[in-house]
């Protein structure tokens, strides 16, 4: 469904990441974990077509990416929304369908049945016309997923969806993704800084840290010998109670701690 | 006091007025309609600082032409247009352009304070453009307006769903492929135009009465993207039409007649608002589904489970 070949990407001097050969498989959840910094973001941005490749090739579906393609269905982080802002989640879905038309666009019935089934779909439909300023976080999440899903697209893209949700709401929406890959073998490509929400379902782990990166398994991936490998400096991954924790990872930067700090970077 | 409420309000010999008045009042509809749907914008995209600054440099160009005996509508348009491009060329970020709109404005008002107290003419066409008059739309400006009108009616209705999707979501906008940075200054210029058209009118000092006050009044009774713009509109051309009718008779410029309804509807829509949150929208959150839900919608449930 994805396909890189020799990938680099760098703003001026500074690379982010290079030599990237990876493919990811039709209805294969992808994890991007990786510090601030690392290129998570900007993987996406290339995936979506508004950022090109350094070097090396990129496609989608066989194609290289293209702006605002329907294939692609992309849902941001959560953020705190205008309590008067004029749109009730129906019309964020709806938008999410023909927004990017010119004209004004009257809807019709068409469009009204399927934001309708979009909104049932992710559980959202009881308040398909309440004022997304006021949703909550995990009510809003899930409308995006419904927008995300708008064009029915075969490749999910997530920047952080589940930040500053609470768990119960964290499961939700990794729930609905996983439903979704499941049943209709959609491509979910889910940038995180914290694994464990998506423990259970996540097939490969891409890693970006200082300049390299590292695929595979979760088991493959997120151990003391590979992490420290791409950190250069020693970082303890323990697993404990079915949860992967982080220890001597690094901070924003890129430059691993000295001063033996922990950070968890799955909490 | 008497005398006083007789200056404010004097309806003798009003039908004979209203025959003078003509003009103003098709040129007060066609400012509602188009103050109205882009005064929708101008709150999505909190761009009312903007209105103020371009006013001001409309308003120099407009005195610019008041003083060479030209065009006064072209003047101002010329103005607007200057400060739309210039804003938004400069003003990317909304922390740049709020800078840049603080640097231009005094500027603007500078110049045409300048042209104003050159101009050898009469007085009240001075005052005019700063608060506004009302006989002043003879029929070739009244002609001008409505051809500026009907360039921002096409411009809008050919942007207005990109434009509200980037205006209100612009990360997925950009992500569905929406040209959310070429959006901005198009809209900016947008909105030169009608300030540019609104001054003549209301006055430069009053603008946001007509592109800012009804689409904000608007947003606290609806979050319908089809109900705002068309709530706003009747607001605004309520205000201008009936503060045109009502300022007929006296002396006093037309401004605080429009400023006051226009103020008055937003008042009423708050109070009107403020009930609708608390009881229409936010009954949802008693029901069953949000127990799976958040803090917020989780805390009442939370409180009667406690109770059963």
């Amino acid at each position: 469904m994805i396909s890189l070949r020799d990938a680099a990407l760098s703003y001026g001097e500074r690379i982010l990441w290079r030599d990237l050969t990876l493919d990811v498989a039709p209805g294969e959840f992808l994890a991007v974990l990786g510090p601030n910094g690392s290129g998570k973001t900007s993987l996406l941005r290339a995936l979506l077509g508004q950022t090109p490749l350094s070097a090396g090739t990129l496609t989608i579906d066989g194609r290289p990416p293209r702006r605002g393609s329907a294939l692609v269905g992309y849902i941001p982080q959560q953020k705190t929304l205008a309590p008067n802002t004029p749109l009730r989640s129906r019309d964020l879905v709806r938008l999410g369908i023909d927004g990017h038309r010119w004209g004004i666009g009257w809807g019709g019935p068409a469009v009204r049945r399927r934001v309708e089934e979009l909104l049932a779909d992710v559980g959202a439909a009881h308040y398909a016309d309440v004022p997304v300023g006021l949703l909550s976080g995990g009510e809003q999440q899930r409308v995006r997923v419904a927008q995300a899903l708008a064009t029915d697209p075969r490749i999910l893209l997530c920047d952080e969806p589940l930040l500053s949700l609470d768990l119960n709401h964290q499961r939700a929406i990794t729930e609905l993704l996983d439903r979704r890959r499941r049943t209709r073998d959609t491509t979910v490509v889910f940038v995180t800084h914290e694994i464990n929400p998506i423990l259970a379902m996540v097939d490969r782990v891409l890693y970006l840290a200082g300049g390299r990166f590292s695929v595979g398994t979760v088991s493959e991936v997120m151990t003391s010998q590979t992490l420290s490998e791409l950190y250069g400096t020693t970082v303890d991954v323990i697993r404990t109670g079915g949860r992967i924790v982080v220890a001597g990872a690094v901070d924003g930067s890129g430059t691993p701690h000295h001063n033996g700090a922990v950070k968890e970077a799955a909490t | 006091m008497n005398d006083l409420w007789h200056q404010i309000f004097n309806f003798s010999d009003y039908g004979a007025l209203l025959g003078l008045v003509k003009n103003s009042l098709i040129a007060g509809a066609i400012l509602g309609l188009i103050g109205g749907l882009v005064g929708t914008f101008v709150i999505m995209r909190d761009l009312p600082f903007a209105v103020h600054g371009i006013s001001e440099l409309s308003f120099a160009g407009a005195s610019g032409a008041l003083l060479l005996g030209t065009n006064v509508m072209a003047g101002s348009l010329v103005g607007s247009v200057l400060a739309a491009c210039a804003i938004g060329a400069l003003g990317i970020r909304a922390r740049d352009r709020n800078s840049i709109i603080g640097v231009l404005m005094p500027f603007g008002l500078g110049l045409g304070v300048l042209f104003l107290a050159l101009y050898k003419g009469r007085a009240a066409n001075k005052f005019g453009l700063l608060t506004g008059q009302i006989v002043a739309v003879d029929t070739v400006q009244l002609s001008w307006l409505t051809g500026t009108a009907a360039v921002i009616l096409i411009a809008l209705v050919i942007l207005w769903r990109p434009l509200t999707f980037a205006s209100l979501d612009p990360e997925v906008a950009s992500a569905r492929g929406v040209p959310v940075r070429a959006l901005a200054p198009l809209f900016t210029i947008v909105l030169g135009l009608a300030v540019a058209i609104s001054i003549q009118i209301v006055g430069a000092l009053l603008v946001l009465t007509l592109l800012c006050t009804p689409a904000a009044a608007a947003m606290r009774v609806t979050a319908s993207p089809v109900k705002a713009p068309l709530l706003s509109t009747l607001f605004a051309t309520v205000s201008i039409v009936g503060g045109t009718l009502l300022a007929l008779g006296s002396s006093i410029p037309i401004s605080p007649y429009v400023t006051t309804i226009s103020f008055a509807i937003y008042l009423v829509c708050r109070c009107i608002g403020a009930v609708r949150t608390r009881s229409t929208w936010g009954r949802r959150e008693a029901r069953p589904y949000a127990s799976q839900g958040d803090a917020r919608a989780e805390a009442p449930v939370a409180r009667l489970a406690g109770k059963g």
